[in-house]
């Protein structure tokens, strides 16, 4: 019987054949934390009386979260975590570097490995093959102190994509549709693997923004087999050695196996407050927005602000409406710059952040008003996520976010292509 | 262990971390028995005001689904909730919850009412509802889990062991 991508990648990690529902201790590659869960990270090593940490270059410290920081207590939260990095040798990637998600899958995560994160998100990895998932502080803070962790190694869903992509439709759509149809709760425990010519035809961007949401469906992981677009990908970033090709065995056992085309598929559009309350465009009402938010680990890449961009040049945001652009990374920021999206969306009305997660995290760059309307493209509605339990959030894809910004109302981007 | 003794309190499905550790108190997260005065504030307000030391938190599907934020289930322990109980929780919250010494119950809660007496034997695996002289099982902690939860979290199982101990 084959493997799955999880079963080769723990196997490989553990030392022995593991399959799915076996637990197993796993060597990790690359260990991090955000300035929202490392200080207790740093807190938890004090407390196991750990001194050191057991791979300095493979562990790193993301300032991202409340970046610049807003508060004097969160500007003492960043002190603790430079001084730890000055301590141990972990790596700092700073403020204004970018979103640890972001920076991890553009700097530092190759096929094939295990990757641990004291964030949700950090499910992300997957796009690039890498069995990656996200834990708390705690379980972090073993994992950097001892250099591996426990896991149970999970029964995978093989998610099966044919067709071609609509125009105005996206990744983003997608996965909305997908965890609408299986519901946050649906895939809790499992490993996703996406596969078929839909998702092989896909930019990484697009893979980025699918693996970033699995654990929105409840998954562990959300892979991608590592091919020609995995190899494109490292190698456009100066880092060709890290890519190897990995698919999952053709006759892996999977627990389940659902099929999607999405040459039918609509512009999707997550209503408050939860995830999975998922509809077409079209059949949500027009609300008036008062902001329109376009960055985030799930859509702050390159890719989503050209898609922005293409639709806000030469227009305006509508009055009374902000437009909120925050890059992912320092590299998006950059190369937006040197292309002109960044020019383009500035002159369109765009507020333009320096990156990181900026108004996702609901401290700062962006806290919602009273009974305030907010289209996002990132990757959580609940209540009270941008700051405000009685402001609604809207979820939907960078192009999505690029029309409602230009009519301020809700509005489906086929209307502008 | 000691049985734990307590009334329930109940929440719906769904209830996120956002709830329970809200964003806009990020600033708060390394002053946790601050944190703790707004536990679970954005599902219920003035929830840590009313909580009694030994009571139950008692959600519906996907208890404390969303950011892996561990604050979550750390102020949950920290306003004296003896365990959360739910039909299903995601993950990472799951996890941290043993981590933090809190115990996680999966239970049908249809069958518990607000303001129920309840009784939980964790060794026997069993809770009783005092109020309706019922009792209910729920499912054993994996070893690896359930060693974890023994020795009172997972800093104290990682001093005890000096690594995880999945047997």
């Amino acid at each position: 019987m084959g493997k799955t991508l999880s079963e080769k990648i723990l196997s490989a990690h553990a030392g022995h054949d593991v399959r799915a529902g076996e637990f197993a201790v796993a060597c990790v590659d690359l260990v991090y934390v955000q300035d929202g869960t490392g200080p207790l990270t740093v807190r938890q090593l004090e407390k196991l009386g750990f001194k050191t940490v057991s791979s300095p270059q493979r562990s790193i410290v993301f300032i991202d979260h409340a970046s610049p920081s807003p508060r004097q207590e969160l500007s003492n939260d960043h002190r603790l975590l430079r001084e730890f990095c000055r301590r141990t040798g972990a790596i700092l990637s700073d403020t204004g570097n970018g979103i640890s998600h972001n920076v991890a899958s553009e700097d530092y995560i190759n096929p094939g490995e295990v990757v641990v994160g004291a964030d949700s998100h950090t499910c992300t990895g997957g796009a690039l093959c890498a069995f990656a998932t996200g834990m708390g502080s705690t379980d972090i803070a073993v994992a950097m102190a001892l250099g591996h962790t426990w896991l149970r190694v999970p029964e995978t869903w093989k998610i099966a994509v044919a067709g071609t992509f609509p125009k105005g439709v996206y990744a983003k759509d997608f996965m909305l549709h997908f965890i609408g149809t299986v519901s946050a709760d649906g895939a809790t425990y499992k490993a996703l693997e996406f596969t078929g010519p839909a998702m092989e035809s896909l930019p990484m961007s697009g893979r980025l923004t699918i693996s970033n949401m699995a654990v929105e469906s409840g998954a562990k992981a959300g892979l991608f087999n590592s091919d020609s677009v995995t190899k494109a990908f490292l190698e456009s970033l100066g880092r060709p050695a890290g890519y190897r090709p990995l698919q999952a065995d053709p006759d892996a056992a999977y627990e389940k196996i659902m099929n999607f085309d999405v040459s039918t598929l609509e512009p999707m559009v997550a209503c408050p407050h939860f995830v999975d309350n998922v509809h077409p465009v079209g059949t949500v009402e027009p609300l008036a927005v008062n902001q329109v938010f376009i960055g985030t680990s799930t859509n702050g890449r390159l890719d989503d602000f050209r898609v922005a961009a293409a639709i806000l040049k030469g227009k305006k945001v509508a009055p009374g409406v902000r437009l909120l652009v925050t890059p992912g990374s320092r590299r998006t920021l950059l190369d937006g710059l040197a292309d002109g999206t960044i020019q383009t969306l500035a002159e369109a009305g765009g507020i333009i952040t320096g990156p990181g997660c900026g108004a996702c995290v609901g401290v700062h760059e962006g806290v919602l008003g009273d009974g305030e309307v907010c289209v996002a493209t990132q990757n959580r509605n609940f209540k009270g996520r941008m700051g405000n339990p009685n402001a609604f959030i809207y979820l939907a894809s960078p192009a999505t976010a690029a029309a409602t910004a230009i009519t301020g109302r809700i509005t489906d981007p086929r209307e502008f292509l | 262990m000691d049985k734990l003794k307590g009334k329930a309190w109940k929440f719906g499905d769904g209830i996120s971390t956002d709830h329970i550790a809200p964003g806009r108190l990020f600033h708060l997260r390394s002053n946790l028995p601050e944190l703790a005065k707004h536990v679970l504030e954005d599902a219920r307000p003035g929830f840590a005001s009313i909580v009694q030391q030994g009571d139950f938190v008692v959600g519906g599907k996907n208890f404390g689904q969303g950011s892996s934020r561990e604050h979550a289930p750390t102020i949950i322990k920290m306003a004296g909730v003896s365990a959360v109980i739910a039909k299903s929780f995601p993950r990472i919250f799951f996890r941290n919850c043993i981590n933090v010494g809190l115990p996680a119950l999966i239970i049908d809660t249809e069958k518990i009412d607000e303001g129920d007496e309840l009784e939980l034997d964790l060794l026997k695996g069993k809770l009783a509802n005092l109020s309706k002289g019922a009792t209910y099982t729920f499912p054993a902690l994996p070893k690896a889990m359930a060693n974890i939860l023994a020795d009172g979290g997972l800093v104290e199982h990682i001093k005890k062991h000096g690594d995880f101990k999945l047997d």
